[in-house]
């Protein structure tokens, strides 16, 4: 696909070079030469230096032979009119990055008027993954699958849980639980879970499910506070605001540190329900105070990667039982998975996740049948989402008399408004949507999970 | 330094280079040549050398702006210490430096010769091919050639190499993937080819059509014939001219014509290029006939042939311009310098860098009426940005430097200063013939082993805009 980008700043990089390596031709235009430059020495993109929502710098990087262009700068007028501009130089795509409230607010009728594609909101969707991992405290990371009748839930193994040591059919067999473990994480390495693999502390478990299954999944092993009373968040910007928009309605109490007594009226004024705090939130004793120790969980919004970090491994060590940590910067993953976190969140990486999800479905949808598609662990393993076809081999057998390649495995099947996870009993039909979890990067067809 | 990607580049680089050797080898089976087992076994050689450097996989592929400088560098060395094996040990020429001299002149598009012009046209008929062969391969860049058919390194890192590769100020993609922007540049060098061969073939031999075309498009200069481009007619002579100086436009330039781009294809670089070209014409054409040196109609064509020959760096002549009047003669090396435009197969200081470097100077004359005054350098309503101003500042520094240098070692050989200054002049601008000994009549046999070397570095050096081999011998690249 030939896609345009404009702006170059960290969700402008990451797709840049993530589309690069999905093999479409990315072109990129950013006012700053600096950054274009950053992105053409690294990445195999062209660059072009001027304003995006000129017509003439559009036309410079060729917008009438583009398939979709993604606005990414800093501004959200200037998104909105770069997209503006690209429709009527040409018929492609246009996804639009917009942060602002009061235009989110507006996104249905901007999709419509002005002919979106996708309105992406990285900090709104930051705060969605955030009310998510909240409700399951347990889970480091959770994607909606199947039109969110089925999640994708990753943990992280506590130290001395139950099930450490058991092999992943005892453990099924153990708590009869209607889900499917599909990978394992461990040392950097990943593994397709097959019957005998036997789990440490420490993995890093990835289950897909329906939630409720989840739910009791780890009620069923014992881990400890898998219900969320309350939240200390320390930070009240953008994505505060829209998490407790999104909490207000919810059991969790909330409790907001901010530094800026304006800021803290706004939200006090916008959420009655909620407790605004007037304070630095790296106040080592206002933080006591308010009981970072005793709050069903920390999360830590403020600005600053490292204070968050800080604070976050301040509260775990006080007692906290769930961290969620917001970090801009992705570069330096390695150090912090090292260390004690529970969630981390960064409003680039579901921004970029979010656009190269709808790019690769789009792509998808011209040579292949997949709906959607996830990377559970970039790079090594791949959830796909498929609709099976009328002729497909697939259907009709028990999936125990189908031969799989090694390291795939039939996720879930949801059909009629009704979601299983497959046993080898379950056959597949046609009309069926399936969720294939496998180590073979770029499946093109449920059939390709066949020998 | 990233050794396990140079290793692996150079491993492919020797197997292109086997392909390669397949033109000679398949001229000398059309014409029945004994030359062609010298072919053969050097094919086997860098075979055998190449699979070995690709066994095991590097570590790492990314490269950096520094890999990919001595990457390109350390290539075209390569490249042409395995292109002379079977010239020296079909023992065409003398020594093995002698026969480097003559790859190295052929890849860099020099031209340039150590035989007689009358000795060249007596070798045998693969000899001559793999010489103008390797003008057409140079052109381009070799590197960019593979580019075509594989990528080099990781992700978007290739575009180091094409940098380092790629004549001009400052290279950029015309599509957003190295691959298709290389494809794209050897599509139109490729065409190009073609059309002046249709052109030429029904006016000369086929050999010889094929080898015209050679060095024309790559803009190199080895002729095939004892008198050059005398002895052709003067249709041949026209679309040679018209060729040359195609040859050394910015291939961009062609390529927003194809996308009916005009406005953006006459930059202003084609534009100060062709009026130099049309100026220096008009001059010499009025001072021989007012010298009267020839007729009016000998004047223009033998003045265009010259000036599309000399500015576009070929090197190919109609006439022994040694013999012109002064003026002629100095019009003529100052078009050596100047030299073609960026992103073209030409080789010289290049029209953009010189505009940017007269635009400069004109922007510091300002500065000093106005101090406080802040203006940028543009170039077709483009900002220049500062980094490039710099980049050529200091590419003329580098340039004149070791001009004098070379200049100051030719000299211990002991020849006139004017058969020195052309001798280097034509060499490091990618030229070929100068005046003097080195004279459209001459040739450069008669310099010492050491003045070889020098110009076989001047040459290298010219071609790849000085960084790059500045970089492989500087002992800071190669210090942990």
């Amino acid at each position: 696909m030939n896609i345009i980008i404009i702006g170059c700043g960290r969700v402008g990089r990451t797709l840049a070079k993530k589309l690069n390596e999905d093999g479409n031709a990315v072109t990129v235009i950013d006012s700053d030469a600096e950054n274009v430059k950053r992105v053409t020495d690294r990445y195999d993109v062209m660059g072009i230096v001027g304003n995006g929502a000129t017509h003439t710098i559009q036309q410079e990087a060729g917008i009438e032979s583009a398939d979709l262009m993604i606005a990414v700068t800093g501004s959200d007028e200037l998104n909105l009119l770069c997209c503006m501009v690209a429709k009527k130089a040409s018929d492609c795509q246009t996804i639009a990055r917009v942060k602002n409230p009061e235009y989110s607010g507006d996104a249905p009728y901007l999709k419509d008027e002005l002919g979106l594609a996708m309105v992406i909101n990285p900090e709104y969707a930051a705060a969605e993954e955030i009310a998510r991992v909240l409700r399951f405290p347990f889970a480091v990371k959770i994607e909606p699958f199947a039109k969110g009748k089925v999640e994708l839930i990753k943990f992280k193994l506590p130290k001395g849980n139950e099930i450490i040591g058991m092999s992943v059919k005892e453990v099924v067999m153990k708590y009869n639980s209607d889900l499917l473990i599909c990978t394992i994480e461990r040392d950097e390495e990943s593994y397709i879970a097959n019957g005998d693999f036997v789990f440490e502390e420490k993995d890093v478990i990835s289950i897909v499910s329906t939630p409720k299954n989840a739910y009791e999944f780890f009620a069923n092993i014992k881990c400890k506070g898998h219900t969320i009373k309350n939240a200390l968040i320390v930070g009240g910007g953008v994505i505060t605001q829209y998490l407790c928009g999104i909490l207000e309605k919810s059991h969790v109490a909330l409790t907001v540190i901010e530094k800026d007594l304006k800021r803290c009226e706004e939200l006090s004024t916008l959420f009655g329900k909620v407790k605004v705090i007037h304070g630095d939130g790296t106040d080592h004793d206002l933080l006591l105070e308010e009981g970072v120790g005793k709050s069903g969980a920390f999360v830590s919004l403020s600005d600053s990667d490292e204070e968050n970090v800080l604070l976050s491994l301040f509260a775990k060590g006080e007692g906290c039982n769930k961290t969620v940590t917001k970090v801009n910067r992705t570069d330096y993953d390695s150090v912090l998975s090292q260390l004690e976190l529970d969630a981390s969140v960064c409003p680039r990486v579901i921004t970029s996740d979010t656009i190269l999800r709808y790019v690769r479905a789009t792509k998808n949808a011209v040579g292949s049948n997949v709906e959607t598609l996830y990377n559970i662990i970039p790079g090594q393993v791949e959830a796909a989402e498929f609709i099976v076809r009328e002729n497909s081999p697939i259907i009709g057998k028990p999936l125990h008399k189908l031969k799989f390649k090694k390291d795939v495995l039939i996720a879930s099947i949801t059909r009629d408004k009704e979601t299983i996870v497959p046993r080898g009993n379950d056959s597949i039909e046609a009309g069926d949507l399936v969720v294939v979890v496998s180590k073979h990067i770029g499946l093109y067809d449920i059939a390709d999970v066949l020998k | 330094m990233n050794y396990g990607i140079i290793k692996r580049t150079l491993g492919w680089l020797l197997l292109f280079e086997t392909v390669f050797f397949c033109v000679p080898v398949v001229t000398a089976l059309v014409y029945r040549e004994q030359e062609v087992y010298h072919f053969l076994f050097t094919m086997l050689g860098t075979a055998a050398l190449g699979g070995l450097c690709l066994i095991g996989k590097p570590k790492s592929d990314k490269i950096f702006a520094k890999e990919g400088m001595v990457i390109t560098a350390a290539s075209w060395i390569f490249l042409s210490l395995f292109g002379a094996i079977p010239l020296y040990t079909s023992r065409c020429y003398p020594t093995y430096i002698d026969a480097l001299f003559e790859t190295v002149s052929g890849f860099t598009t020099t031209g340039a010769s150590v035989l007689a012009s009358d000795v060249v046209a007596a070798l045998p008929k693969c000899i001559l091919i793999w010489r103008t062969f390797t003008h057409w391969i140079g052109g381009m860049g070799v590197l960019v050639f593979i580019m075509v058919f594989l990528p080099l390194c990781g992700g978007g890192r290739n575009i180091n190499i094409m940098k380092a590769e790629s004549p001009g100020p400052s290279v950029g993609k015309l599509l957003p993937k190295m691959r298709s922007t290389a494809r794209v540049l050897y599509l139109i060098y490729a065409s190009l080819t073609a059309l002046q061969f249709i052109l030429l073939v029904f006016d000369m031999p086929v050999f010889d059509a094929i080898n015209a075309v050679f060095a024309t498009a790559g803009t190199g200069g080895f002729s095939i014939k004892a008198d050059g481009f005398a002895g052709y007619s003067t249709y041949t002579q026209i679309v040679v001219t018209v060729f040359m100086a195609l040859f050394s436009i910015n291939f961009a330039s062609y390529f927003f014509i194809l996308r009916g781009k005009f406005k953006e294809a006459f930059s202003t670089e084609v534009r100060v290029f062709l009026t130099i070209v049309v100026s220096a014409i008009t001059l010499i054409t009025i001072d021989l006939c007012i010298t009267d040196v020839m007729s009016i109609g000998g004047a223009i064509k033998h003045s265009a042939f010259s000036v599309s020959s000399i500015i576009s760096t070929t090197g190919f002549t109609t006439e022994n311009f040694d013999t012109w009047p002064s003026f002629s003669k100095t019009i003529l090396v100052l078009c050596m310098f100047i030299g073609a435009c960026a992103g073209s197969t030409g080789g010289g200081i290049k029209v953009s860098r010189l505009v940017i470097a007269g635009k400069g100077v004109h922007h510091e004359t300002q500065r000093l009426l106005h101090p406080k005054r802040i203006k940028k350098i543009t170039l077709d309503g483009k900002v220049v940005e500062h980094e490039v101003v710099r980049g050529v500042n200091n590419f003329l520094i580098a340039f004149i430097s070791i001009f004098v240098l070379s200049l100051l070692l030719i000299s211990l050989d002991g020849k006139d200063l004017i058969t020195n200054f052309t001798a280097v002049a034509a060499t490091i601008n990618n030229v070929g013939p100068g005046l003097g000994v080195v004279s459209p009549a001459g040739h450069f046999g008669g310099f010492s082993i050491l003045s070889k070397i020098v110009f076989i570095f001047d040459m290298l050096i010219g071609r790849l805009e000085i960084f790059p081999m500045l970089l492989l011998f500087a002992p800071a690249t190669w210090r942990k």
